[in-house]
């Protein structure tokens, strides 16, 4: 049971991302909500790639009788924090820009777009 | 050694070159610039052309990236399938030549068309970056790849709609696509996720040899079909098109039109490639069928209603992306029964297959047109247009043209995809090819009125001054008007050269999955 | 936003060169400990953080060069596709350095070592075009970051015509 803890928390933060996408107002706590998302996504892929007791998966250690955790999924998720950067950079930038044109940052209020 | 063997890596090698050259050329002033946009986009095309011609004519091209072999063997004798690899079969290589050439005209386009903004070195770095992100989708043969590619392409992508950022609506419309599509890529990665968890392998071959029906399996196709369905803009999830097509700059526009295929390509890969026969109930292709059925009506629905020109325009885009789902998904369907397959399967496929290179053309020259409208008359109201046949001839030409063809007129190629897609879909279901049917009528109402309103009719006070749009950008309109009169000129050969082989790689699972693994594992 | 007290600014000093240098560190040594050529490169645009909050944005942006920067992000990236380039004997982005000796192909023993730092070849120069690129770019990020913040001062005059004629 505690070794699907882990995921039990992936869940509860990919819903809680979702959650705060869905039905925020701010384009802040939006923001907030999609590096939650990421979040869940990287935690998942760092759990898939545990073993109980590994040590880091490093060349100096190889060869010796301790187990490693599963390198693979860390390459994909410093892969994916890499991208989650780049686009969290690029998500606030823009909402400077819609503050800079709407003076606001409420949804609501932002929906020039119509129709 | 031949050079043709890195074609798969040159393809994508050489738009990233001339990415991260931009700026460096940008630093020669404009012409430098431009010439260096050329060069690379005609490279580009080039390089997929003749990707596409060594596949047909040899088979399945496996790239490895930085290696000799698919996979790692340790020196116990473990092996993995754990290389970056591309991998080419003809339906890849046929997106990315119809891609290419989207991209091209783009280019070409968007030379003049940008004229008056700044910073545009970073424009022509984030153009290459896109086209990148495009090819890389259509020819990884990895999913964790195809996630990281998706990502290139939705950030330059975001930076490429928003361009124009002193104009709030652009500003907008990108935020919008972001949160759609970070949230979509996401999705994926969690699918990644949940077959690494199960294979302990992201390479799509190497799962497609293992895979069996189980929830993890279920959960993670829900998953990817909901994001890239969410990518290409099929109906529930469309809001972002209309908006983020409308107010990229028209040369982008056309590219994204591309890059929403490329989307398209990675459901159909999954569907086709990754799962196939053991799809199991025929619940998924249903639900693409009637994904497809809704955007097919409501995209062209709303597009009756629109005022301005390139909403409009976007709103077919849902309706046309509609016929494509609806079809191959009948090809889906039919998948696991041969019977139904050489009946009316097969014919299904060929009519979406042949349909997405008609719809890339004929509606990247829609928005291009509409770019060169806006250029020249600086409105893209039709309320406010009117007249402009007289002084734009060559734009109303080409316009007439990607109208007709998009309505599905006789002689013009999208008659010919389209009655592919009827005859298919009433053999599953009539009211499917009924639904067809009425759209294609509703879009060739609607493409009558912007004909109408904007380009025939008594000249205008307001447009005297109006001119023909310069020559960079009727070439990159030729571009595509060429495309579409040979595809209208030639439809045999194109269905038996272009389109059948693409069809038969996409069913043929076995072929995909012994390309990359050979005998192995 | 202005200059933080006597005591950050001082800290500031001392710290940021230790940053910088921990950053290059872990630029260098990517092939073989955690991090890499991004994680380090992060490390060291901190730096830029680090002095745009402490010495105040006005005093900094006056003889921080973006010009710098991007010319930096450029190289990064010229030296990393060109490693890849020069891999296409083989394969694209091949590693040809390996085990060929010099100051980037050392041959690695099997089994358990200390680590040997010139031993990665080509995965060594893409850590080090990566940190360069890391740098330059997230350096840029957060300086056009606080220059938007400031643009509600000067940015009237400045608006792109785009198509409106």
């Amino acid at each position: 049971m505690t070794g699907n803890a882990p995921f039990l928390v992936v869940g509860i933060i990919f819903f809680l991302g979702m959650y705060a996408i869905l039905f925020e107002r701010n384009l802040i706590k939006i923001a907030i909500g999609i590096t939650l998302l990421e979040a869940s996504a990287n935690l998942l892929l760092i759990v898939l790639g545990y073993r109980t007791g590994g040590s880091i998966p490093v060349y100096t250690l190889a060869g010796g009788t301790r187990t490693m955790v599963l390198p693979t999924p860390q390459a994909l998720t410093l892969t994916a924090i890499v991208i989650g950067l780049a686009t969290s950079a690029l998500l606030l930038s823009l909402i400077i820009l819609l503050y800079r044109h709407y003076g606001t940052l409420d949804v609501r209020e932002i929906r020039r777009l119509r129709g | 050694m031949n050079w043709q063997i890195h074609l798969p890596a040159l393809a994508l090698a050489v738009p990233l070159l001339g990415a991260f050259v931009s700026p460096v050329a940008g630093l020669g002033g404009r012409l430098t610039r431009n010439a260096w946009m050329v060069l690379v986009s005609m490279a580009t095309t080039a390089i997929c052309i003749l990707l596409w011609q060594r596949v047909v004519a040899g088979g399945t091209v496996v790239y490895v990236m930085g290696a000799e072999a698919w996979n790692i063997t340790l020196p116990s004798g473990l092996s993995w399938p754990i290389r970056i690899i591309l991998e080419v079969d003809a339906f890849s290589a046929f997106m990315v030549v119809v891609g290419s050439i989207a991209a091209l005209a783009g280019a070409f386009f968007s030379l003049r068309f940008m004229d008056k903004f700044t910073g545009l070195e970073k424009f022509s770095a984030l153009f290459f970056l896109l086209v990148t992100g495009m090819l890389g989708m259509q020819l990884t043969g990895d999913l964790f790849n195809f996630f990281v590619f998706l990502e290139i392409a939705s950030v330059a992508s975001f930076g490429l709609i928003a361009f124009w950022r002193d104009r709030p609506e652009a500003v907008e419309a990108s935020f919008k696509y972001m949160v759609v599509s970070t949230i979509s890529a996401m999705f994926v990665l969690i699918a990644v996720g949940f077959f690494y968890g199960r294979y302990n392998a992201v390479n799509i071959a190497a799962v497609a040899r293992m895979l069996h029906m189980g929830y993890a399996e279920k959960i993670a196709l829900v998953f990817i079909v909901v994001s890239l369905a969410m990518k290409c803009g099929a109906v529930p999830m469309h809001m972002w098109t209309p908006d983020a097509y409308a107010e990229a700059p028209a040369g982008v526009t056309c590219l994204l039109v591309a890059v929403s295929q490329a989307s398209l390509y990675g459901l159909f890969r999954v569907c086709f490639s990754l799962y196939g026969a053991s799809l199991g109930s025929t619940v998924v292709p249903w639900t693409i069928i009637v994904m497809g059925v809704l955007s097919m009506f409501i995209g062209v629905t709303m597009a009756v209603i629109q005022k301005e020109m390139k909403r409009l325009m976007a709103y077919h885009s849902v309706s046309q992306i509609g016929y494509i789902l609806m079809a191959l998904g009948v090809g889906l369907l039919s998948l696991k029964d041969p019977q139904a397959m050489a009946d009316y399967g097969f014919t299904a496929m060929k009519g979406g297959i042949f349909h997405i290179i008609n719809y890339t053309m004929y509606k990247g020259l829609l928005f291009l047109t509409a770019g060169a409208v806006f250029y020249s008359a600086g409105t893209r109201n039709l309320n406010e247009l009117g007249g402009l046949a007289r002084v734009m001839p060559l734009t109303t030409f080409m316009f007439a043209i990607a109208a007709a063809a998009i309505a599905g007129l006789p002689p013009f190629n999208g008659f010919v995809s389209k009655l592919l897609i009827y005859q298919s879909t009433f053999a599953v279901y009539p009211l499917l090819a009924v639904a067809a049917l009425v759209t294609s009528v509703l879009t060739l109402a609607s493409f009558v009125k912007v004909f109408q309103t904007a380009f025939l009719g008594p000249a205008k006070k307001t447009f005297e001054k109006v001119t023909e749009v310069p020559a960079s950008m009727l070439l990159g309109m030729s571009v595509l008007t060429i495309v579409i009169v040979a595809l209208t000129l030639f439809p045999g050969w194109t269905l038996s050269h272009l389109v059948e082989p693409a069809a038969k790689a996409l069913v043929d699972q076995a072929g995909y999955i012994s390309a990359v693994m050979g005998g192995g594992l | 936003m202005n200059p933080l007290s006597v005591v950050v600014r001082t800290i500031c000093d001392i710290f940021a060169w230790f940053m910088g240098i921990f950053g290059v560190y872990i630029i260098i040594h990517g092939h073989l400990t955690p991090g890499g050529g991004f994680q380090g490169g992060a490390v060291v645009a901190t730096m830029a953080a680090f002095l745009l909050v402490a010495y105040g944005g006005k005093k900094v942006l006056s003889f921080v060069r973006p010009g710098f920067y991007s010319g930096m992000e450029t190289a990064g990236l010229l030296l990393f596709i060109t490693a890849g380039f020069l891999g296409m004997g083989t394969t694209f982005f091949y590693n040809f350095l390996a085990g060929r000796g010099g100051l980037f192909g050392a041959v690695v023993p099997i089994g358990p070592n200390s680590g040997i730092l010139n031993s990665a070849g080509t995965i060594s120069v893409m850590n080090i075009a990566v940190g360069l690129e890391v740098i330059g770019g997230l350096s840029l990020i957060l300086i056009y970051m606080f220059k938007g913040i400031r643009l509600f001062d000067d940015h009237a005059g400045r608006s792109e015509s785009g198509h409106d004629r």
